[in-house]
């Protein structure tokens, strides 16, 4: 007779469902070329124009600096926000039924799915930084700071995956998910901090942009980035609203992960 | 150990107004293969989702290798395997990483992993093709892949939804051959439904025909079909017992 389950069972389950998305994009490598491209035309036309306008409060730093962060968290969340079309992908087909059958809990699928859409991200984080270098823009190039960045790349992006499962378990279709996934996108870009300081934005927005994980990602990766820059909210607050909307997105897939079925 | 694997009673499954499986009570025995058998709609399927607890029942009780699917269903997963009727085999991995993501689901011991999946794939004879993306496999490769996947933890009872649905006559028949051997090899009792007659005769020790959710017959195929008359097929049997009720549940009736 087996035993029932421990902490550790649970560990490496999610460390396999995790597994499989890797183990996907080592077959299929093409899918992170192509996602490098928006990012690389960002920082190199969009990025290049607006920097000779010097119109931008950046706090002294050229604008394509300030942008380079900026960029890698819309593009980490870009691509994360689209993850839950391969829920739904897996619920058309038996996958899903599979690993619901399975002595797997339903946080530890969702844990195991966040860990694996963040982990696409980091090639992500490879591209911007190679790009960046390419600019000139000077880098914080110590352990510390590159391996925080990765983690806070990692987190933003598992932040996102959730949200976007959570979406696709409420909409359940492929159709609905695309126009939705598009939809949701640009709010968090522009209420955000990506491309323009918080400090620019009308009162309105400011709160909005206060209220928006994204910013807080993008804050932290500014701050791990670039050399000098002062965090607006400080590494520990950035990493705590990600972890505590992260906590809370998992919680709410975990309950309706099995009702994409219905 | 009980004797039965599956034991239901009064299990009923509503969807709104329909009543999808209606007060069954089903025993099967440990170490057979069972058929499930019923036309299109008849609530095989919907029977198979409360008994790999997928879907709670409306009312009524079902154990599974000894648990109750509600109060006991992480027991039950630990138990069982399920072929789902859709291919869910993971196209965009191998075949061999398709069972080495569900040996780890599954927590099948490290030391022993390698070789159990190995067994596996060369006992469903796909062993040549493991490092094959699914996405090559053909119908029947696929869902012999799917049998190999679910056997990596052991069941105690295999669920089998639909196994040959949209396979060729050949694959089909190379399915079955697997399924016995696969039987003879462990024991492991298997559970399948299908709507194909030559199924059931060619693999159950044990049918049970549910229609509009009700059992209307259960027994060995050649006791029920010696019952249905001289010559007659298990199709004969599915025809009479599928004609006969329509009258007597005639919409209203319920």
């Amino acid at each position: 007779m087996q035993s029932a389950l421990g902490w550790g069972d649970y560990g490496g389950q999610m460390l396999a469902v995790a597994e499989a998305e890797i183990r996907k994009l080592r077959h299929d490598p093409v899918e992170l070329m192509t996602r490098a491209i928006q990012p690389v035309l960002w920082l190199l036309i969009f990025g290049q124009v607006m920097n000779r306008l010097r119109a931008m409060p950046t706090g002294g730093i050229p604008y394509v600096d300030f942008l380079a962060p900026g960029i890698l968290a819309q593009s980490v969340m870009f691509i994360a926000i689209f993850y839950g079309l391969s829920a739904i992908w897996e619920r058309d087909s038996g996958v899903l039924v599979k690993y619901l059958v399975s002595p797997t809990p339903r946080a530890v699928l969702v844990v195991g799915k966040a860990l694996g859409g963040g982990v696409r991200s980091l090639s992500q984080a490879a591209v911007i930084y190679v790009l960046t270098l390419l600019l000139g823009i000077p880098l914080r190039l110590q352990v510390l700071p590159i391996l925080l960045l990765l983690l806070f790349t990692l987190w933003g992006s598992a932040v996102f995956a959730t949200f976007s499962l959570v979406i696709a378990c409420l909409v359940k279709t492929r159709e609905r998910f695309m126009g939705i996934g598009q939809l949701l996108t640009m709010p968090f870009f522009f209420a955000s901090n990506a491309i323009y300081p918080v400090t620019l934005m009308p009162r309105w927005l400011a709160v909005l942009a206060r209220m928006n994980p994204l910013s807080y990602l993008v804050d932290a990766l500014r701050t791990l980035m670039l050399a000098g820059w002062p965090s607006t909210f400080g590494l520990v607050k950035d990493f705590s609203v990600l972890t505590g909307v992260l906590v809370v997105l998992i919680g709410i897939a975990a309950r309706l992960y099995p009702v994409i079925l219905g | 150990m009980s004797t039965w694997v599956v034991e239901t009673s009064g299990l009923t499954r509503r969807f709104g107004a329909l009543t999808a499986v209606d007060q069954l009570d089903l025993r099967v025995a440990r170490g057979c293969i069972f058929g499930l058998l019923g036309p299109n709609g008849a609530g095989k399927t919907t029977l198979i989702r409360m008994l790999t607890t997928l879907l709670p029942p409306s009312g009524g009780q079902a154990r599974v290798a000894g648990f109750d699917v509600v109060r006991e269903a992480a027991r039950v997963r630990q138990r069982i395997g399920y072929v789902p009727q859709m291919l869910s085999a993971d196209p965009d991995l191998t075949g061999y990483e398709n069972l080495l993501i569900f040996s780890k689901i599954y927590r099948v011991p490290a030391t022993v992993r390698r070789k159990r999946i190995d067994e596996a794939l060369s006992f469903m004879g796909i062993a040549a093709a493991r490092d094959l993306l699914v996405r090559h496999y053909s119908g029947g490769m696929t869902r012999r892949l799917e049998i190999a996947q679910s056997l990596v933890n052991r069941p105690d009872l295999l669920f089998l939804d639909e196994p040959t649905v949209g396979l060729d006559p050949a694959a089909r028949h190379a399915v079955w051959e697997h399924v016995q051997a696969l039987w003879q090899q462990w024991q492991t009792t298997i559970f399948l439904t299908t709507h194909y007659m030559e199924e059931a005769d060619a693999l159950c020790q044990d049918v049970a025909f549910v229609y509009k959710g009700r059992m209307v017959k259960h027994g060995a195929p050649a006791a029920l079909k010696a019952e249905a008359g001289e010559g007659a097929t298990l199709d004969d049997v599915f025809i009479a017992l599928t004609r006969i009720p329509m009258d007597a549940d005639a919409p209203g009736a319920r």
